[in-house]
Protein backbone atom coordinates (compact mmCIF):
# COMPACT_ATOMS: atom_id res chain seq x y z
CA UNK A 1 0.00 0.00 0.00
CA UNK A 2 1.33 3.12 -0.88
CA UNK A 3 1.65 5.38 2.08
CA UNK A 4 -0.52 8.22 3.08
CA UNK A 5 -0.78 10.63 6.46
CA UNK A 6 -3.77 9.66 9.08
CA UNK A 7 -5.36 11.86 10.50
CA UNK A 8 -7.94 10.99 13.01
CA UNK A 9 -10.28 14.00 14.10
CA UNK A 10 -11.95 14.39 17.56
CA UNK A 11 -14.49 17.04 16.24
CA UNK A 12 -16.85 17.31 13.47
CA UNK A 13 -15.26 21.06 12.57
CA UNK A 14 -11.88 19.78 12.57
CA UNK A 15 -13.18 16.75 10.21
CA UNK A 16 -14.66 19.14 8.21
CA UNK A 17 -11.99 21.71 8.10
CA UNK A 18 -9.07 19.16 6.96
CA UNK A 19 -11.52 17.68 4.40
CA UNK A 20 -11.65 21.43 3.28
CA UNK A 21 -8.11 22.41 3.39
CA UNK A 22 -7.46 18.94 1.53
CA UNK A 23 -9.67 18.51 -1.49
CA UNK A 24 -8.95 15.71 -3.27
CA UNK A 25 -5.94 15.02 -1.08
CA UNK A 26 -8.07 13.33 1.79
CA UNK A 27 -10.04 10.35 1.50
CA UNK A 28 -12.95 9.78 4.52
CA UNK A 29 -12.49 6.63 6.27
CA UNK A 30 -15.43 4.66 7.89
CA UNK A 31 -15.63 0.69 8.18
CA UNK A 32 -12.72 0.45 5.03
CA UNK A 33 -14.10 -2.40 3.45
CA UNK A 34 -14.05 -0.68 0.40
CA UNK A 35 -11.60 2.12 0.78
CA UNK A 36 -8.59 -0.43 1.93
CA UNK A 37 -9.22 -2.61 -0.93
CA UNK A 38 -8.82 0.65 -3.32
CA UNK A 39 -5.69 1.65 -1.51
CA UNK A 40 -4.12 -1.39 -1.96
CA UNK A 41 -4.13 -1.65 -5.73
CA UNK A 42 -3.96 2.32 -6.02
CA UNK A 43 -6.95 2.99 -7.46
CA UNK A 44 -7.07 5.50 -5.21
CA UNK A 45 -3.92 7.66 -3.95
CA UNK A 46 -5.13 9.82 -1.41
CA UNK A 47 -2.48 12.35 0.48
CA UNK A 48 -4.19 11.92 3.69
CA UNK A 49 -6.69 9.27 4.92
CA UNK A 50 -9.37 10.70 7.22
CA UNK A 51 -11.00 8.33 9.86
CA UNK A 52 -14.36 9.89 11.19
CA UNK A 53 -15.17 7.30 13.50
CA UNK A 54 -14.32 9.09 16.50
CA UNK A 55 -16.24 12.12 15.44
CA UNK A 56 -18.83 12.24 18.08
CA UNK A 57 -21.50 13.79 15.78
CA UNK A 58 -21.29 10.51 13.19
CA UNK A 59 -20.94 7.71 16.15
CA UNK A 60 -22.77 4.67 15.64
CA UNK A 61 -26.38 4.73 17.00
CA UNK A 62 -29.96 4.19 15.99
CA UNK A 63 -32.21 7.14 17.56
CA UNK A 64 -35.55 7.56 17.29
CA UNK A 65 -36.53 11.58 17.47
CA UNK A 66 -39.61 13.35 18.10
CA UNK A 67 -42.14 12.88 14.96
CA UNK A 68 -40.97 9.46 14.70
CA UNK A 69 -38.21 10.20 12.55
CA UNK A 70 -35.59 7.27 12.92
CA UNK A 71 -31.84 8.68 12.96
CA UNK A 72 -28.88 6.23 12.24
CA UNK A 73 -25.71 7.46 12.86
CA UNK A 74 -23.11 7.74 9.79
CA UNK A 75 -20.95 4.90 10.99
CA UNK A 76 -23.57 2.65 12.32
CA UNK A 77 -22.48 -1.03 11.32
CA UNK A 78 -24.43 -3.03 8.70
CA UNK A 79 -24.81 -5.50 11.97
CA UNK A 80 -25.87 -3.13 14.35
CA UNK A 81 -29.03 -1.76 11.55
CA UNK A 82 -29.82 -5.82 10.79
CA UNK A 83 -30.32 -6.61 14.46
CA UNK A 84 -31.71 -3.11 15.80
CA UNK A 85 -35.93 -3.75 17.10
CA UNK A 86 -36.80 0.09 15.88
CA UNK A 87 -35.31 -1.07 12.35
CA UNK A 88 -36.67 -3.96 12.17
CA UNK A 89 -40.11 -3.28 13.31
CA UNK A 90 -40.26 0.28 10.99
CA UNK A 91 -37.94 -0.21 8.09
CA UNK A 92 -38.28 -3.80 7.23
CA UNK A 93 -36.51 -3.83 4.13
CA UNK A 94 -32.91 -2.14 5.26
CA UNK A 95 -32.66 -4.80 8.02
CA UNK A 96 -33.07 -7.39 5.49
CA UNK A 97 -30.95 -5.48 3.10
CA UNK A 98 -28.11 -5.04 6.02
CA UNK A 99 -28.17 -8.47 6.65
CA UNK A 100 -27.10 -9.51 3.32
CA UNK A 101 -24.18 -7.16 2.87
CA UNK A 102 -21.18 -9.39 2.58
CA UNK A 103 -20.13 -11.57 5.08
CA UNK A 104 -20.19 -11.53 9.15
CA UNK A 105 -16.95 -9.78 9.13
CA UNK A 106 -17.74 -7.32 6.44
CA UNK A 107 -20.85 -6.61 8.10
CA UNK A 108 -19.14 -5.84 11.25
CA UNK A 109 -17.26 -2.98 9.69
CA UNK A 110 -19.41 -1.86 6.54
CA UNK A 111 -20.94 1.50 7.74
CA UNK A 112 -24.12 2.38 6.20
CA UNK A 113 -22.75 5.74 5.31
CA UNK A 114 -20.25 4.49 2.86
CA UNK A 115 -22.63 2.20 1.74
CA UNK A 116 -24.53 5.16 0.38
CA UNK A 117 -20.92 7.49 -0.40
CA UNK A 118 -19.29 4.91 -2.25
CA UNK A 119 -22.50 5.11 -4.57
CA UNK A 120 -22.24 1.78 -6.28
CA UNK A 121 -25.00 0.54 -8.46
CA UNK A 122 -25.60 -2.87 -6.04
CA UNK A 123 -25.61 -1.15 -2.95
CA UNK A 124 -28.16 -3.32 -1.37
CA UNK A 125 -28.97 -0.73 1.51
CA UNK A 126 -30.13 2.15 -1.17
CA UNK A 127 -33.38 0.74 -2.65
CA UNK A 128 -35.29 -0.02 0.96
CA UNK A 129 -33.76 3.63 2.23
CA UNK A 130 -35.18 5.30 -1.08
CA UNK A 131 -38.96 3.46 -0.22
CA UNK A 132 -38.71 4.88 2.82
CA UNK A 133 -37.95 8.11 1.88
CA UNK A 134 -35.03 8.57 3.77
CA UNK A 135 -32.77 11.93 3.86
CA UNK A 136 -28.87 11.94 4.37
CA UNK A 137 -27.73 14.85 6.74
CA UNK A 138 -24.49 16.24 5.71
CA UNK A 139 -21.95 18.27 7.16
CA UNK A 140 -19.20 20.96 5.98
CA UNK A 141 -17.76 24.53 6.03
CA UNK A 142 -21.39 25.51 4.80
CA UNK A 143 -22.76 24.14 7.65
CA UNK A 144 -25.73 21.52 7.80
CA UNK A 145 -27.95 20.21 4.36
CA UNK A 146 -30.59 17.73 4.34
CA UNK A 147 -30.12 15.62 0.95
CA UNK A 148 -33.31 13.51 0.01
CA UNK A 149 -31.48 9.60 -1.13
CA UNK A 150 -32.97 10.02 -4.40
CA UNK A 151 -31.02 13.22 -4.94
CA UNK A 152 -27.91 11.98 -3.59
CA UNK A 153 -26.63 9.56 -5.92
CA UNK A 154 -25.43 10.61 -9.43
CA UNK A 155 -23.66 7.06 -10.68
CA UNK A 156 -21.48 4.62 -9.89
CA UNK A 157 -19.18 6.56 -6.99
CA UNK A 158 -20.53 9.93 -7.66
CA UNK A 159 -23.01 11.87 -5.72
CA UNK A 160 -24.34 15.17 -5.00
CA UNK A 161 -22.19 15.94 -1.74
CA UNK A 162 -20.09 18.75 -2.11
CA UNK A 163 -16.37 18.99 -1.96
CA UNK A 164 -15.52 18.76 1.40
CA UNK A 165 -18.79 17.53 3.21
CA UNK A 166 -19.33 14.68 5.08
CA UNK A 167 -22.57 12.68 5.72
CA UNK A 168 -23.06 13.10 9.43
CA UNK A 169 -26.17 10.67 9.65
CA UNK A 170 -29.29 9.25 7.38
CA UNK A 171 -32.66 9.89 8.69
CA UNK A 172 -35.87 7.66 7.95
CA UNK A 173 -39.78 9.12 8.29
CA UNK A 174 -41.12 5.95 10.30
CA UNK A 175 -43.98 6.22 13.06
CA UNK A 176 -45.96 9.31 12.66
CA UNK A 177 -45.13 10.02 9.00
CA UNK A 178 -47.90 7.28 7.30
CA UNK A 179 -46.64 3.24 8.13
CA UNK A 180 -44.70 2.19 5.29
CA UNK A 181 -44.26 -1.85 5.57
CA UNK A 182 -41.30 -2.64 3.04
CA UNK A 183 -39.40 -5.84 2.14
CA UNK A 184 -36.09 -6.33 -0.20
CA UNK A 185 -35.14 -9.12 -2.44
CA UNK A 186 -31.73 -9.71 -4.41
CA UNK A 187 -30.72 -12.11 -6.61
CA UNK A 188 -26.94 -12.95 -6.74
CA UNK A 189 -24.40 -15.66 -8.42
CA UNK A 190 -24.39 -17.74 -5.39
CA UNK A 191 -25.55 -18.07 -1.76
CA UNK A 192 -23.58 -17.12 1.07
CA UNK A 193 -21.34 -13.71 0.17
CA UNK A 194 -21.72 -12.27 -3.33
CA UNK A 195 -22.63 -8.68 -4.60
CA UNK A 196 -26.10 -8.37 -5.70
CA UNK A 197 -26.70 -9.35 -9.70
CA UNK A 198 -30.19 -7.28 -8.92
CA UNK A 199 -31.40 -5.51 -5.53
CA UNK A 200 -34.91 -4.32 -5.07
CA UNK A 201 -36.99 -3.12 -2.41
CA UNK A 202 -40.75 -2.40 -2.54
CA UNK A 203 -42.47 -0.09 0.30
CA UNK A 204 -46.29 0.40 0.61
CA UNK A 205 -48.61 2.47 2.83
CA UNK A 206 -52.46 2.78 3.86
CA UNK A 207 -52.96 5.10 1.05
CA UNK A 208 -52.30 2.12 -1.76
CA UNK A 209 -48.72 4.42 -2.58
CA UNK A 210 -46.88 1.76 -3.68
CA UNK A 211 -42.98 2.59 -4.07
CA UNK A 212 -40.65 0.38 -5.88
CA UNK A 213 -36.85 1.25 -5.97
CA UNK A 214 -34.12 -1.26 -7.50
CA UNK A 215 -30.43 -1.01 -8.04
CA UNK A 216 -27.47 -3.43 -10.54
CA UNK A 217 -28.91 -2.65 -13.59
CA UNK A 218 -27.88 0.99 -14.12
CA UNK A 219 -25.45 3.64 -13.12
CA UNK A 220 -27.78 4.12 -10.23
CA UNK A 221 -30.31 3.17 -7.86
CA UNK A 222 -33.45 3.97 -8.91
CA UNK A 223 -36.95 5.36 -7.46
CA UNK A 224 -40.51 4.51 -9.46
CA UNK A 225 -43.86 5.21 -7.69
CA UNK A 226 -47.46 3.56 -8.60
CA UNK A 227 -49.71 6.51 -7.80
CA UNK A 228 -52.60 4.25 -9.35
CA UNK A 229 -53.19 1.92 -6.37
CA UNK A 230 -52.90 -0.79 -8.47
CA UNK A 231 -49.92 -2.45 -7.28
CA UNK A 232 -51.18 -2.28 -4.00
CA UNK A 233 -54.75 -3.84 -4.36
CA UNK A 234 -55.02 -7.14 -3.28
CA UNK A 235 -57.92 -7.73 -5.78
CA UNK A 236 -55.98 -6.74 -8.39
CA UNK A 237 -54.61 -9.37 -10.92
CA UNK A 238 -51.17 -9.95 -12.53
CA UNK A 239 -52.66 -8.54 -15.71
CA UNK A 240 -53.49 -5.73 -14.33
CA UNK A 241 -50.51 -5.06 -12.76
CA UNK A 242 -48.05 -6.25 -15.43
CA UNK A 243 -48.11 -2.62 -17.29
CA UNK A 244 -47.78 -0.70 -14.42
CA UNK A 245 -44.30 -3.29 -13.76
CA UNK A 246 -42.97 -2.69 -16.57
CA UNK A 247 -43.31 1.02 -16.45
CA UNK A 248 -41.78 0.99 -13.08
CA UNK A 249 -38.72 -0.98 -14.64
CA UNK A 250 -38.47 1.01 -18.04
CA UNK A 251 -35.34 2.56 -16.96
CA UNK A 252 -33.60 -0.22 -16.11
CA UNK A 253 -30.62 -0.20 -18.23
CA UNK A 254 -28.33 -3.35 -17.12
CA UNK A 255 -24.83 -3.63 -18.86
CA UNK A 256 -24.28 -6.23 -21.38
CA UNK A 257 -20.68 -6.52 -19.92
CA UNK A 258 -21.08 -6.87 -16.48
CA UNK A 259 -19.48 -10.41 -15.33
CA UNK A 260 -22.25 -10.67 -12.46
CA UNK A 261 -25.10 -11.53 -14.35
CA UNK A 262 -26.18 -11.22 -17.90
CA UNK A 263 -28.58 -8.38 -19.06
CA UNK A 264 -31.12 -10.17 -20.43
CA UNK A 265 -31.36 -12.25 -16.87
CA UNK A 266 -31.37 -9.18 -14.75
CA UNK A 267 -34.19 -7.62 -16.55
CA UNK A 268 -36.44 -11.03 -16.14
CA UNK A 269 -35.46 -10.81 -12.54
CA UNK A 270 -36.43 -7.56 -11.46
CA UNK A 271 -40.18 -8.42 -12.67
CA UNK A 272 -40.14 -11.62 -10.15
CA UNK A 273 -37.98 -9.72 -7.26
CA UNK A 274 -40.94 -7.35 -8.10
CA UNK A 275 -43.76 -9.08 -7.36
CA UNK A 276 -42.07 -10.87 -4.59
CA UNK A 277 -41.18 -8.14 -2.64
CA UNK A 278 -44.79 -6.68 -2.97
CA UNK A 279 -45.95 -9.64 -2.21
CA UNK A 280 -44.47 -9.59 1.39
CA UNK A 281 -44.98 -5.89 1.69
CA UNK A 282 -48.45 -6.35 1.09
CA UNK A 283 -48.38 -9.06 3.79
CA UNK A 284 -46.55 -7.05 6.44
CA UNK A 285 -48.90 -3.89 6.18
CA UNK A 286 -51.68 -6.91 6.83
CA UNK A 287 -50.18 -7.96 9.56
CA UNK A 288 -49.26 -4.34 10.95
CA UNK A 289 -45.78 -5.49 10.93
CA UNK B 1 5.81 13.95 3.85
CA UNK B 2 3.28 10.95 5.15
CA UNK B 3 4.02 9.91 8.84
CA UNK B 4 6.43 7.52 8.97
CA UNK B 5 5.01 5.73 11.84
CA UNK B 6 2.30 6.75 14.81
CA UNK B 7 2.19 4.61 18.05
CA UNK B 8 -0.64 2.66 19.34
CA UNK B 9 -1.48 0.38 22.25
CA UNK B 10 -3.83 -2.45 21.92
CA UNK B 11 -4.39 -5.84 23.77
CA UNK B 12 -3.52 -8.91 21.56
CA UNK B 13 -4.51 -12.32 23.11
CA UNK B 14 -4.89 -10.24 26.59
CA UNK B 15 -1.24 -8.53 27.05
CA UNK B 16 -1.33 -5.09 26.11
CA UNK B 17 1.44 -3.99 23.43
CA UNK B 18 2.67 -0.80 22.54
CA UNK B 19 3.87 -0.50 19.01
CA UNK B 20 4.68 1.95 16.16
CA UNK B 21 3.16 1.48 13.01
CA UNK B 22 3.10 2.73 9.60
CA UNK B 23 -0.34 4.30 8.64
CA UNK B 24 -0.28 2.59 5.74
CA UNK B 25 0.27 -1.16 7.10
CA UNK B 26 -3.20 -3.03 7.94
CA UNK B 27 -3.92 -5.07 11.56
CA UNK B 28 -2.89 -8.20 10.18
CA UNK B 29 0.81 -6.89 7.99
CA UNK B 30 1.66 -5.90 12.21
CA UNK B 31 -0.09 -8.60 13.86
CA UNK B 32 2.16 -11.06 11.85
CA UNK B 33 5.21 -9.14 10.95
CA UNK B 34 5.39 -7.17 14.17
CA UNK B 35 4.50 -9.02 16.58
CA UNK B 36 5.04 -12.57 14.84
CA UNK B 37 1.70 -13.78 15.45
CA UNK B 38 1.46 -15.73 11.58
CA UNK B 39 -1.65 -17.68 12.58
CA UNK B 40 -3.56 -15.36 10.82
CA UNK B 41 -2.85 -15.94 6.71
CA UNK B 42 -3.09 -13.04 4.04
CA UNK B 43 -4.84 -14.29 1.27
CA UNK B 44 -7.20 -12.95 -0.97
CA UNK B 45 -7.04 -9.16 0.34
CA UNK B 46 -10.08 -8.03 -0.73
CA UNK B 47 -12.22 -9.62 2.24
CA UNK B 48 -14.03 -12.83 0.17
CA UNK B 49 -11.98 -15.43 1.74
CA UNK B 50 -12.08 -14.98 5.60
CA UNK B 51 -8.15 -16.15 6.04
CA UNK B 52 -7.38 -13.21 8.03
CA UNK B 53 -9.98 -13.12 10.21
CA UNK B 54 -9.57 -12.02 13.95
CA UNK B 55 -11.65 -10.60 16.44
CA UNK B 56 -11.71 -6.62 17.34
CA UNK B 57 -13.91 -6.00 20.70
CA UNK B 58 -15.20 -9.05 20.22
CA UNK B 59 -16.57 -9.11 16.28
CA UNK B 60 -15.34 -10.92 13.80
CA UNK B 61 -13.32 -8.59 11.12
CA UNK B 62 -10.89 -9.89 8.38
CA UNK B 63 -7.88 -8.11 9.46
CA UNK B 64 -6.67 -7.38 5.92
CA UNK B 65 -8.93 -4.88 5.71
CA UNK B 66 -8.66 -2.86 9.07
CA UNK B 67 -5.74 -0.33 9.34
CA UNK B 68 -3.21 -1.21 12.76
CA UNK B 69 -3.82 2.48 13.83
CA UNK B 70 -7.81 1.97 13.64
CA UNK B 71 -6.84 -0.96 15.94
CA UNK B 72 -5.55 1.83 18.68
CA UNK B 73 -7.30 0.99 21.86
CA UNK B 74 -8.61 -2.42 20.84
CA UNK B 75 -8.92 -5.55 22.19
CA UNK B 76 -8.00 -7.75 19.99
CA UNK B 77 -8.17 -11.79 19.72
CA UNK B 78 -5.94 -14.00 17.30
CA UNK B 79 -5.86 -17.70 16.83
CA UNK B 80 -3.15 -17.69 19.09
CA UNK B 81 -5.37 -16.58 22.06
CA UNK B 82 -7.50 -19.84 21.56
CA UNK B 83 -5.88 -22.53 23.58
CA UNK B 84 -5.15 -21.80 27.47
CA UNK B 85 -1.76 -20.57 28.20
CA UNK B 86 -0.95 -24.60 29.32
CA UNK B 87 -1.50 -25.32 25.52
CA UNK B 88 -4.87 -27.21 25.67
CA UNK B 89 -6.86 -26.45 23.06
CA UNK B 90 -10.48 -24.57 23.14
CA UNK B 91 -13.23 -26.83 22.61
CA UNK B 92 -13.52 -25.48 19.44
CA UNK B 93 -9.70 -26.38 18.02
CA UNK B 94 -10.32 -29.76 19.58
CA UNK B 95 -13.83 -30.44 17.56
CA UNK B 96 -12.18 -29.40 14.27
CA UNK B 97 -9.48 -31.84 14.65
CA UNK B 98 -12.79 -34.84 15.96
CA UNK B 99 -14.36 -33.91 12.98
CA UNK B 100 -11.69 -33.64 10.02
CA UNK B 101 -12.26 -29.83 9.57
CA UNK B 102 -8.37 -29.23 8.93
CA UNK B 103 -7.09 -30.27 5.74
CA UNK B 104 -4.76 -28.06 4.86
CA UNK B 105 -4.97 -26.28 7.37
CA UNK B 106 -4.41 -22.86 5.60
CA UNK B 107 -7.98 -21.43 6.41
CA UNK B 108 -8.06 -22.77 9.54
CA UNK B 109 -6.88 -19.94 12.00
CA UNK B 110 -10.02 -17.53 10.08
CA UNK B 111 -12.06 -20.41 10.13
CA UNK B 112 -11.75 -21.00 14.22
CA UNK B 113 -12.24 -17.26 14.95
CA UNK B 114 -15.43 -17.25 13.13
CA UNK B 115 -16.86 -20.59 14.78
CA UNK B 116 -15.72 -18.68 17.95
CA UNK B 117 -17.53 -15.40 17.18
CA UNK B 118 -20.15 -17.43 15.85
CA UNK B 119 -20.43 -19.52 19.29
CA UNK B 120 -20.68 -16.65 21.65
CA UNK B 121 -23.32 -15.13 19.84
CA UNK B 122 -25.34 -18.09 19.17
CA UNK B 123 -24.07 -21.01 21.51
CA UNK B 124 -26.41 -23.60 20.05
CA UNK B 125 -26.44 -22.39 16.45
CA UNK B 126 -28.72 -23.78 13.65
CA UNK B 127 -27.67 -24.96 10.29
CA UNK B 128 -28.73 -21.60 8.84
CA UNK B 129 -26.80 -19.89 11.15
CA UNK B 130 -23.55 -22.39 11.23
CA UNK B 131 -24.16 -21.57 7.45
CA UNK B 132 -24.80 -17.82 7.46
CA UNK B 133 -22.07 -17.29 9.95
CA UNK B 134 -19.10 -19.05 8.12
CA UNK B 135 -20.37 -17.19 4.89
CA UNK B 136 -16.83 -15.07 4.88
CA UNK B 137 -14.67 -18.02 5.64
CA UNK B 138 -13.58 -19.87 2.20
CA UNK B 139 -11.99 -23.40 2.06
CA UNK B 140 -10.18 -24.98 -0.73
CA UNK B 141 -9.86 -28.03 0.38
CA UNK B 142 -14.18 -27.89 0.90
CA UNK B 143 -14.07 -29.29 4.12
CA UNK B 144 -17.19 -27.22 4.82
CA UNK B 145 -18.97 -30.21 5.89
CA UNK B 146 -16.41 -31.28 8.52
CA UNK B 147 -16.43 -27.73 10.17
CA UNK B 148 -19.91 -27.59 10.31
CA UNK B 149 -20.03 -30.75 12.05
CA UNK B 150 -17.15 -29.07 14.40
CA UNK B 151 -19.20 -26.29 15.39
CA UNK B 152 -22.43 -28.49 15.99
CA UNK B 153 -19.59 -30.74 18.40
CA UNK B 154 -18.31 -27.53 20.29
CA UNK B 155 -22.12 -26.55 20.74
CA UNK B 156 -22.70 -30.06 22.08
CA UNK B 157 -21.00 -29.37 24.82
CA UNK B 158 -19.48 -33.12 24.52
CA UNK B 159 -16.32 -33.90 25.41
CA UNK B 160 -13.50 -33.64 22.49
CA UNK B 161 -12.58 -37.29 21.55
CA UNK B 162 -8.87 -34.86 21.19
CA UNK B 163 -7.50 -33.79 24.24
CA UNK B 164 -4.72 -31.23 23.99
CA UNK B 165 -2.17 -33.64 25.19
CA UNK B 166 -3.18 -36.41 22.74
CA UNK B 167 -2.86 -33.88 19.73
CA UNK B 168 0.58 -32.82 21.05
CA UNK B 169 1.45 -36.80 21.13
CA UNK B 170 0.16 -37.44 17.76
CA UNK B 171 1.82 -34.39 16.47
CA UNK B 172 -1.56 -32.83 15.70
CA UNK B 173 -2.59 -35.99 13.12
CA UNK B 174 -6.27 -34.39 12.05
CA UNK B 175 -7.26 -38.35 11.38
CA UNK B 176 -6.00 -39.67 14.14
CA UNK B 177 -8.78 -37.86 16.14
CA UNK B 178 -11.41 -38.27 13.02
CA UNK B 179 -10.58 -41.88 13.85
CA UNK B 180 -11.25 -41.52 17.50
CA UNK B 181 -14.25 -39.68 17.22
CA UNK B 182 -15.59 -42.68 14.86
CA UNK B 183 -14.99 -45.41 17.28
CA UNK B 184 -16.50 -43.47 20.21
CA UNK B 185 -20.07 -43.68 18.11
CA UNK B 186 -19.72 -47.48 17.28
CA UNK B 187 -19.99 -48.13 21.24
Amino acid sequence: MRPFTYARPDTLADAVALLAERGAEARVLAGGTDLIIRLRDGSVRPEVVVDVKRVPELAPGIRARDGGMLVIGATTTMTEIAAHPLIRRDVAGLAEAAAVVGSVQIRNRATLAGNLCNASPAADTAPSLLVHGAVVVAHGLAGERRIGLDDFFVRSGLTTLAPGELVVAIEIPASGHGRIASAHQRRTRRRGHDLASVTLACGLDATGLTRIAYGSVGPRPILRLDTTGVLAAAASTDEARTPIFEAIFADATPSVRSMRAGAEYRLAMLRVLGRRALATAQARLAAGE
Amino acid sequence: MPQTTLPIELTVNGTLRGIDVAPHHTLLEVLRDDLQLTGSKECCLVGECGACTILVNGRSVDSCLVLAVEADGADVLTVEGLASPDGRLAPIQAAFLDQGGVQCGFCTPGQLMSAHALLAGHPHPTRAEIEEGMAGNLCRCACYEQIFAAIDQAASGAAPAVTGASVRAEAGDAWAGAKTSAEGLDQ
